[in-house]
């Protein structure tokens, strides 16, 4: 019994310091969308004002921190989606607000295609019918008699969903479809399959080659360049939020008001994603 | 100390238990299941912060905070007639479970699952078979000696690591030599899972066999057999048993892997025989949407649903292995095994 007591004591101490420390410098929890880590990461190394604030950033996708946001197990909710009408009903009954969203960066999804493919540029329709299994050859878009592999992320990821409701416009992917887990590896497999194509963050398009997509056929062909994606030209671009359960005060509100500040916006260009607005000084990612 | 060891002895069996309760009951949740997305209303009324009153001064581009949504409606509003019968939806042969409609079928993960176990036994049976031979009776006693704990270290071997040799390697040199359509398909998984189980079959075997009595070896030999012929027609018969344990627990091992085939083997729930084709198993798709479900939905259940059907499979062959093969085997090959 009284080793019981000891463990109780221990950890009634544990807490009373971990409740000290958390005192002293404000947590500031960032959970969620795998897509956004780097760049809520780099935020947070960034923001100058980190003697007031410490950071705890952990990935692990849209849909989870989301649910975190829900639980309130997490301060920020990074999503590369818009939340659901469920997901904010889910907070409405739990919170009383339907969550507040903060736009914080956008991102453009590219279209990858092996380095030596000839196929330079797609309709959003083509890429449509790629994806769908309608059009099965590259032959058929302008390319050399070959089988079109596809490859796909899984479906619980936010990439996933985007790329889903936007491009297939609700419609299933083929079965067909290889589906990775990672834009990395959808990258890597294309980055090795002379047939491949593959979608994802322009911010991972390396050894490969992206394609330029037409919103409709005569229409001109946009390639997920900076310009392009910030102005809305490129058709497949989307936001990245920041979710929260209430209007932000004191050190959270210090902080978004950072990130959406030029400061905070320079350094999503660094990571490899797009500005909400062209800043005076941006370069291409 | 004696309530101690039982004590212990009955957590373990409860939380098997507790494991199986855990999964029937949230599999159960398919009856009741009322998919939350669907009860949503679709008004999307949120607050927007920064967008009026930090930033509206400076936005430079003002079409920037105008952005066109994707038609939530789509994936959101299936209504409950959509699901004519869920037994049906299950027997389907696609898997779409993300999808305005759902479709729930587990044909071709079963099938994914059984294929590629079955060319991940096909390696490695044979192999770790032939390899326990080998060292059991042919290796001088100092390479038997390192052979063994370096192949049963390989068993901790990470199945990560595996996977991402199979994705870079493997893949890559399965693809030029057979020149296969599809990179990663069921072969390069089921080779990636055959490492993986290499180790048990080989571990297994070979301790069968060097349990056997010295004695049929010598009389094998006395009588004036080759050393092959003692081998293949005494030896490997008297530890039958030992190997079905061995295949069956590889079997259970290679089911039930997530990580190599999530990596390795394309993951495209085909319901298709070849094994060139990309495959997504049953345990590879827990793995790759557990994570992301929405909490107590159809999908959900059905994913628990998968995870009982795992169970239940591994379960029934450690039983069929445990109570009949050795049974039986062991009826038949009485005192020959100790």
């Amino acid at each position: 019994m009284s080793r019981r007591r000891y463990a109780h004591l221990l950890g009634l101490g544990a807490i009373t310091l971990l409740t000290v420390a958390a005192l002293q410098r404000q947590t500031i929890t960032i959970k969620g969308s795998d897509t956004m880590v780097i760049l809520t990461q780099r935020w947070t190394e960034v923001y100058p004002h980190k003697d007031r604030v410490r950071f705890q950033v952990t990935g692990g996708g849209s849909g989870t921190g989301i649910a975190a946001l829900i639980n309130g197990t997490t301060d920020i909710c990074a999503s590369s989606r818009p939340l659901r009408p469920s997901e904010s009903e889910q907070l409405q009954r739990k919170y009383g607000t339907r969550g507040v969203e903060v736009r914080v960066a956008r991102d453009g999804l590219a279209v990858y295609v092996h380095r030596n493919n000839p196929v330079e540029k797609l309709t959003l329709q083509q890429v449509r019918d790629i994806f769908t299994g309608k059009i099965t050859n590259w032959k058929q878009v302008g390319g050399p008699d070959a089988r079109i592999i596809l490859y796909s992320r899984e479906n619980n990821s936010g990439t996933y969903e985007f790329f889903k409701d936007h491009v297939l416009q609700g419609q299933d992917f083929a079965p067909t479809a290889q589906h990775m887990p990672g834009t990395a590896a959808v990258v890597n497999a294309v980055a090795k399959d002379r047939w491949g194509i593959g979608y994802g963050g322009a911010a991972y398009a390396r050894d490969i080659k992206e394609v330029a997509i037409a919103e409709a056929p005569g229409k001109p062909y946009y390639l997920p360049t900076l310009e392009n994606v910030v102005s809305g030209r490129y058709p497949i671009s989307r936001f990245l939020y920041f979710y929260l359960r209430e209007r932000p005060s004191g050190e959270l509100k210090a902080f978004i008001d950072w990130v959406l500040s030029d400061d905070g916006q320079r350094v999503v260009t660094e990571v490899g994603y797009y500005p909400i607005r062209l800043l005076r000084d941006t370069k291409r990612p | 100390m004696e309530a101690l060891i039982r004590l212990f002895a009955f957590s373990a069996l409860a939380a098997i238990g507790l494991i199986l309760l855990f999964i029937a009951r949230e599999t159960l949740g398919i009856v009741s299941a009322h998919d939350i997305s669907r009860a949503a209303t679709g008004t999307t009324a949120l607050e927007v912060y920064g967008a009026e009153d930090d930033v509206a001064a400076e936005v430079y581009n003002p079409e920037v905070e105008l952005p066109q949504r994707p038609s939530e409606s789509v994936a959101e509003h299936l209504t409950p007639s959509a699901n004519p019968s869920l037994v049906q939806n299950l027997l389907g042969t696609t898997w779409q479970p993300v999808s305005s409609q759902p479709k729930y079928g587990l044909l071709p993960l079963i099938v994914g699952s059984l294929k590629a176990t079955l060319i991940a036994l096909l390696f490695a049976v044979p192999i770790g078979i032939l390899a326990a031979i080998y060292a059991a009776f042919f290796a001088p006693a100092w390479l038997r000696e390192t052979i063994k704990p370096i192949v049963e270290l390989l068993a901790g071997f990470p199945s990560v690591v595996i996977g991402f040799f199979c994705l870079m390697v493997v893949a890559s040199a399965t693809q030029n030599l057979l020149g296969t359509t599809f990179r990663l398909n069921a072969l390069v998984a089921g080779i990636g899972l055959a490492i993986a189980s290499l180790p048990i079959v080989f571990t297994i075997t070979e301790d069968s066999f060097t349990n056997l009595p010295r004695q049929l070896w010598e009389a094998g030999l006395a009588l004036g057999a080759q050393p092959w012929q003692v081998v293949a027609k005494i030896l490997v018969p008297a530890a039958t048993p030992g190997l079905f344990a061995a295949a069956l627990l590889a079997f259970g091992r290679v089911f039930g892997e997530t990580m190599i085939v999530l990596m390795a083997s394309g993951n495209a729930p085909l319901l298709s025989w070849s094994p060139v084709e990309p495959v997504r198993t049953m345990a590879a798709t827990i793995g790759a949407e557990m994570g992301e479900v929405v909490w107590g939905s159809l999908h959900y259940s059905i994913l628990f649903l998968i995870g009982f059907l795992l169970f239940v499979v591994t379960f029934t062959l450690n039983i069929i292995a445990e109570f009949w093969i050795r049974q039986r085997l062991l009826r038949r090959f009485r005192g020959l095994t100790t």
